[in-house]
């Protein structure tokens, strides 16, 4: 018996209002399930629990990557309590309580643009296109802390190199879920929903820049942008976007969430750089999570040796 | 006065509550995975509560006419005072770590800080001269007139808030809504006495007194806090012409006649 009613629901309830709203819902989860286990998927943990039925999921057969870094790790608790996302609130504790509303499957991401192979993935095809690594990578937030995050995922140029771009292709425009009802602080206009990055067609290549679906050798929690989301770790922290449901090659340079909320302050490029300050604070330095005393920020956020060659020739102080 | 008393301490004792809930987050270990910004955020926002509820207390009492409001003043004040200083020193010491270079270029260099800056430095004259012997010393009205500094310090406090935030400016725009109506109630106040001053020219300034706020009550010179006493002459002499006027709701014919003449 796949599909069945939550224990929980009295008979008396059925015709609830709540209910009745909740019915979409409840659909949408339980022919998830349905169509997990008949994919050969087996998720333990409560069916009914949207969300949280597949955060936590060991992922397996997860290779070890020569491009993590051997620093002491973040814990989880901090990772996956200390949130920038906007689409749960602009508190950063406010996500990790808030994105349970946030359904993970089914889920489609759309491949789009300037491609030879168009393609809406099922989120679980797309998780299976590349083998998972776990990538440890420092995290530098525009606000000046950082982290170490052992995520799990594989290189964004394996999705490149299937979908074929054409000569056209420039740029690559990511695009989060907007669903006002799943994603409360969509209700409020703090940026211009839905949520926009880019990167350029090199840096999108570079092997550094992977999809992540993994935290910790799990599913990613949902506050952590599950189920698929960007990690670019010589950028800063916002160009890593989460909850990807769009990825459009693009001939012309995309404008992103941060840059239409305030171009002076947030570049499309936004490489880490000690050296160009944000015009409100220092990008010297920053507090490592869990350390007392700030350290200096290195220059890419000490991916230099993989990404430098990215810019060379650019003024870093105008391709901010 | 014994009940005053006792307000007075329970209201102390309230205004520690935002600290001693730092201490016990700091204690067991709760204030989530960036200690120092939680400090940090909660010791500004209460500096800036502080500093709005200060304002509020001679709007209210205007309002309520309850005037031993105006005995809480000082307290709340050098409450807010005493937030900034923490505050402060957090950015000194467990933010920059005493880095005075980092901290020089981060006051010059970065307008939010300056503001910020400003307007802790703002407050330092208000909280020394806050005792019984500087009103003395000062004299009432240039006591009062240093101390409309924090009208300065507190539109400061709001604007290194707007400027600190990256996009959602709800929470300072919250408070600048606040400060705003308790800085346009002191407008409004202003302007209507300038006001009803040209008017009431010809007229006694009991009519005036009466026009503002209604029919007085009758007070006794005990109710009168220490420092509307200290304070300026014009008020005292305003407090006591009410007093004199034994609290007569109907402006006597004489003075109804010079109205509408």
């Amino acid at each position: 018996m796949l599909i069945k009613k939550p224990s929980d629901i009295k008979g008396s309830e059925i015709t609830d209002k709540e209910t009745y709203l909740n019915r979409r819902r409840f659909l949408i989860e339980t022919s998830a399930a349905a169509a997990a286990v008949a994919t050969g998927f087996v998720f333990p943990g409560h069916l009914g629990d949207s969300g949280e039925a597949h955060a936590g999921t060991k992922l397996d057969g997860v290779r070890k990557s020569p491009l993590s870094t051997g620093e002491k790790k973040t814990p989880f608790k901090d990772i996956t309590n200390y949130n920038n996302f906007y689409e749960f609130g602009t508190d950063k504790y406010s996500p990790a309580k808030k994105s349970k509303s946030l359904i993970t499957r089914p889920w489609t991401v759309a491949v789009e643009g300037e491609i030879s192979r168009p393609k809406v993935y099922d989120v679980d095809e797309l998780i299976k296109l590349s083998p998972l690594e776990e990538r440890i990578y420092r995290l530098r937030c525009v606000e000046g802390w950082s982290m170490v995050i052992p995520w799990v995922g594989y290189p964004l140029n394996a999705l490149i190199k299937v979908v074929e771009p054409t000569s056209k292709a420039k740029y690559l425009e990511f695009v989060t879920l907007y669903d006002p009802k799943q994603m409360p602080g969509q209700r409020r206009g703090v940026l211009d929903w839905p949520y926009v990055e880019g990167l350029r067609m090199d840096e999108a290549m570079n092997p550094l820049a992977i999809l992540a679906v993994g935290l910790y050798g799990e599913v990613l929690p949902n506050q952590n942008g599950a189920p698929i989301r960007l990690v670019v770790p010589w950028k800063y922290g916002f160009k890593s976007i989460k909850s990807i449901v769009r990825i459009r090659f693009v001939e012309k340079q995309p404008k992103t969430a941060w840059e239409k909320a305030a171009p002076n302050e947030y570049g499309f490029y936004s490489n880490v750089n000690p050296e160009v300050d944000h015009p409100r604070w220092s990008q010297a330095r920053e507090r490592r999570i869990g350390e007392f005393f700030k350290r200096k920020t290195l220059m890419f956020n000490g991916y230099a040796d993989h990404v430098a060659h990215l810019y060379k020739g650019m003024d870093l102080k105008i391709h901010f | 006065m014994k009940f005053l008393t006792w307000i007075k301490v329970i209201i102390f004792l309230l205004c520690l509550i935002p600290l001693g809930h730092l201490g016990w987050g700091a204690f067991t270990n709760n204030l989530g995975a960036n200690p120092i910004e939680v400090i940090t955020r909660s010791t500004g926002k209460w500096t800036l509560m502080f500093l709005l509820i200060t304002l509020s207390v001679s709007p209210l009492r205007k309002i309520t006419r309850l005037q031993w409001l105006i005995k809480f003043r000082r307290m709340l004040g050098l409450f807010a005072f005493f937030y900034i200083c923490l505050h402060f020193t957090t950015y000194i010491w467990l933010d920059q770590f005493f880095d005075i270079m980092a901290i020089g270029k981060d006051v010059i260099k970065r307008p939010f800080i300056t503001v910020g800056f400003s307007s802790f430095v703002l407050l330092i004259p208000l909280a020394l001269t806050s005792t019984r012997g500087m009103i003395k010393r000062l004299g009432g009205r240039r006591w009062q007139q240093l101390h409309r500094l924090i009208y300065l310090s507190a539109i400061g406090g709001v604007v290194h808030f707007l400027w600190l935030v990256k996009a959602d400016l709800q929470r300072p725009l919250i408070y600048g809504a606040v400060l705003m109506l308790l800085l346009g109630f002191r407008i409004a106040v202003w302007a209507r006495l300038t006001q009803v001053v040209k008017f009431f020219s010809k007229h006694r300034p009991t009519d005036l007194r009466r026009w503002l706020w209604g029919p007085a009550r009758r007070r006794s010179p005990e109710h009168l806090s220490p420092h509307s006493r200290l304070l300026g002459r014009g008020q005292a002499r305003a407090e006591n012409s009410v007093v004199r006027d034994k609290g007569s709701s109907v402006p006597s014919r004489s003075t109804m006649s010079r109205i509408r003449s």
